[in-house]
């Protein structure tokens, strides 16, 4: 099946417009795209007439232009006909924003649709979704345009069996700065799943990091999943809802109840690989990390602060993941030391984390980030920076950047988000080094690099 | 392809759904498992026999079609020292629901881990290695793998246990016979990919491990409800 025409359509009929209700999904999709995006829409209801100006076509047959993408949103016992009207129109795919399917007990009509799609070897997304997003490209979203909050273009492609997790999720992307390629609601999945789905994203050349939000697989699609996760070069990133899920029959052996579902889960990803994110929280931080560094590490980092307590703060959260800071050699130290701008030099702790006091200089935090990153014992530097202190100007992200851009190790930093310090969080994204809020994010980071190392 | 003699083992425990201790041993030997030397015997006087030529103290464990969790009822007696002692179980055994004899094996001691499997619905045949014993789900000490298991992934399943320096030797205590270990696991996981239509899961708790090799002291595999042929 060929998902492009999905994702790139250039043509799209929205089937299912209303004449009564400006606020169906159908005209609030239509609307949209009508005058947001660069697509070509036509409205489609069986009545005909006009909406807003525009012609309404009576079916997709009388639309005199090929279509790529037809968004259905009509009653789920009238989409089998759209459905095959598409494919005799050779529409080249679809999103079915329609529930009422198996999600209410309406198998048999998803079952039908399905067989009328393969059939004919036709992609469709859902039924039951909120279909597909792509950063000025296409919005199937039934959601109008001035409530969304939308993250702009980026490297991180989201797969999404909620709707509206998709949309949160997306809110916190953009709200992180964290841009998507391709934002996808899945619904029931019932033709295009996951796996069609990684496929694709695997050679999407805008993806680089795939992230999803599972709640299940079918009976042994995890087990291709994980495989196919494993052989795929971007990262993979799975968020699994429905942990606690209590088995469905009571277990009669030891190995039963200790590999319950979700352990079993989260071993399968660990062990090939794909990065488990734990929750929400994790999910955003992985991805933008995993979109600027995609280095697998054992885990030792170097981390350099103005603020002891800041240092403290951050090594307590890296062993509580794992994540070691090993001590600079006493040899390493003399040297650091004389590199230093005088008044700190009697001051600073040198061994790691390095403290380098609130009143360190640009230099001196260049210089730190410089010797940990040239130290073959430190896989990746954490750089926490309070912009409070008088040494510091708006230049350190961009400066700090050029060492990560030249020693090529990972480099993430903290850095508090408000307005006042937006150039220097800008100095280390727009150079790709990623920024947390907070100093448990900039560990998450690190951690999102060591969850891709298989286990 | 399933060896003859273990597809008829299989077949005759169909009924109860579970595989009885000693032919799950036998099964288990057939796929290049250690088990330790083991009789069951129906009767007193066999019992004695086996007890006499592996040499006491023995183990004696009840065998029962409807007995599958043999501790509960007071199934299983370890350190029976002697003819007396092991006429007083045998006596009481009989008088448990199903009785179909008594197994009577030899006495291991070791570090106790347990081994297992279990077809899961999403992700197909899982291996489990943990801390053993029948306070394995207290401790929930385990970790997991997808089978078919490499080599490598061995080290890397002991790694992962909270408790993994109990196998590396922990104050004195002989450390885990690694490669024993592994070739137990190994053959473990080639006999489960090889009963993936058949088994629901397997424990094996404990397997018995000593300096010199690991030795499955206890065995229970449960079948499919259905299986597909």
């Amino acid at each position: 099946m060929d998902f492009k025409p999905l994702f790139r359509p250039k043509t799209m009929a929205v089937v299912g417009v209303s004449f009564k209700n400006e606020r169906h999904p159908a005209n609030v999709i239509f609307n949209k795209i009508f005058l947001r995006y660069p697509v070509e829409v036509f409205p489609v209801n069986p009545r005909g007439g006009f909406l807003q100006g525009e012609k309404v076509f009576k079916r997709i047959s009388e639309i005199p232009r090929g279509i790529d993408l037809a968004v259905i949103a009509v009653r789920a016992d009238y989409v089998a006909d759209v459905l095959t009207d598409c494919i005799q129109s050779s529409v080249k795919g679809a999103v079915l924003i329609s529930g009422g399917f198996a999600e209410s007990g309406r198998q048999d009509l998803q079952d039908r649709i399905v067989a009328i799609a393969r059939k004919a070897d036709f992609p469709f997304i859902g039924p039951n979704c909120l279909g597909i997003y792509s950063p000025s490209h296409i919005d199937t979203f039934f959601l109008p345009s001035e409530r969304m909050v939308r993250p702009g273009p980026g490297n991180v492609a989201l797969v999404s069996q909620s709707g509206g997790v998709l949309v949160d999720q997306m809110v916190k992307f953009a709200n992180e700065g964290v841009g998507l390629s391709l934002g996808i609601s899945i619904g029931n999945k019932a033709l295009v799943r996951e796996l069609d789905l990684l496929d694709y994203l695997a050679t999407d050349p805008k993806t680089e990091v795939i992230a999803f939000y599972v709640e299940g697989f079918e009976k042994n699609e995890g087990r291709k999943f994980v495989l196919a996760a494993r052989a795929c070069p971007k990262p993979v990133v799975v968020l699994k809802a429905g942990k606690s899920a209590a088995g469905t029959r009571a277990v009669s052996s030891h190995t039963a109840s200790l590999a319950g579902d979700y352990a079993v889960f989260s071993a399968a990803l660990s062990q090939h690989g794909v990065v488990e994110a734990k929750n929400e929280f994790e999910l955003l931080s992985f991805c933008e990390a995993l979109g600027s560094y995609k280095t697998a590490i054992e885990g030792r980092v170097g981390i350099i602060t103005g603020s002891g307590g800041h240092g403290v703060l951050a090594v307590d959260c890296c062993a509580a993941h794992g994540i070691s800071a090993p001590k600079l050699s006493a040899a390493a130290c003399r040297k650091f030391k004389q590199l230093l701008s005088p008044s700190i030099r009697e001051i600073a702790t040198l061994t790691n984390p390095i403290d380098l006091t609130g009143s360190a200089i640009d230099d001196d935090f260049v210089t730190a980030a410089s010797i940990l990153s040239g130290d073959p014992e430190i896989e990746c530097v954490i750089i926490l920076l309070l912009p409070y202190s008088p040494g510091i100007t708006s230049d350190v992200g961009a400066r700090l950047s050029q060492v990560h851009r030249k020693s090529g190790k990972p480099v993430v930093a903290y850095v508090p988000h408000l307005e006042k310090y937006r150039m220097l969080i800008e100095g280390f994204e727009f150079n790709r080094v990623p920024v947390s809020p907070s100093i448990e994010g900039a560990v998450l980071m690190v951690e999102a690099l060591r969850r891709c190392r298989p286990c | 392809m399933l060896k003859k003699s273990i597809r008829s083992i299989l077949a005759s425990s169909r009924k109860q759904g579970w595989v009885l201790e000693p032919e799950a041993k036998r099964l288990l030997s057939l796929a290049g498992l250690a088990v330790p030397k083991f009789t069951w015997a129906s009767k007193l006087e066999g019992a004695l026999k086996a007890a006499q030529r592996i040499g006491y103290p023995v183990v004696g464990k009840i065998v029962s079609p409807q007995v599958l969790h043999k501790s509960d009822v007071g199934g299983v007696v370890t350190h029976i020292d002697g003819e007396a002692a092991l006429k007083k179980v045998f006596q009481r055994f009989t008088k448990l629901k199903g009785f179909a004899g008594i197994l009577v094996e030899e006495m291991l001691a070791g570090t106790e881990l347990i081994v297992g499997a279990k077809i899961d619905y999403q992700f197909g045949p899982v291996i489990l290695l943990g801390i053993g014993g029948t306070e394995a789900e207290l401790y929930q000490d385990i970790s997991l793998r997808m089978a078919p298991l490499q080599e490598t992934d061995v080290a890397a399943m002991v790694k992962c246990l909270r408790a993994h320096q109990f196998l590396e030797g922990y104050r004195g205590s002989a450390p885990v016979n690694m490669p024993a270990l592994t070739r137990l696991l190994m053959a473990f996981s080639v006999v489960v990919m090889k009963l993936e239509d058949e088994i629901e899961s397997i424990d094996l708790n404990p397997v018995m491990c000593m300096a010199d090799r690991c030795v499955v002291a206890d065995a229970r595999i449960m079948l499919q409800a259905r299986p597909k042929n």
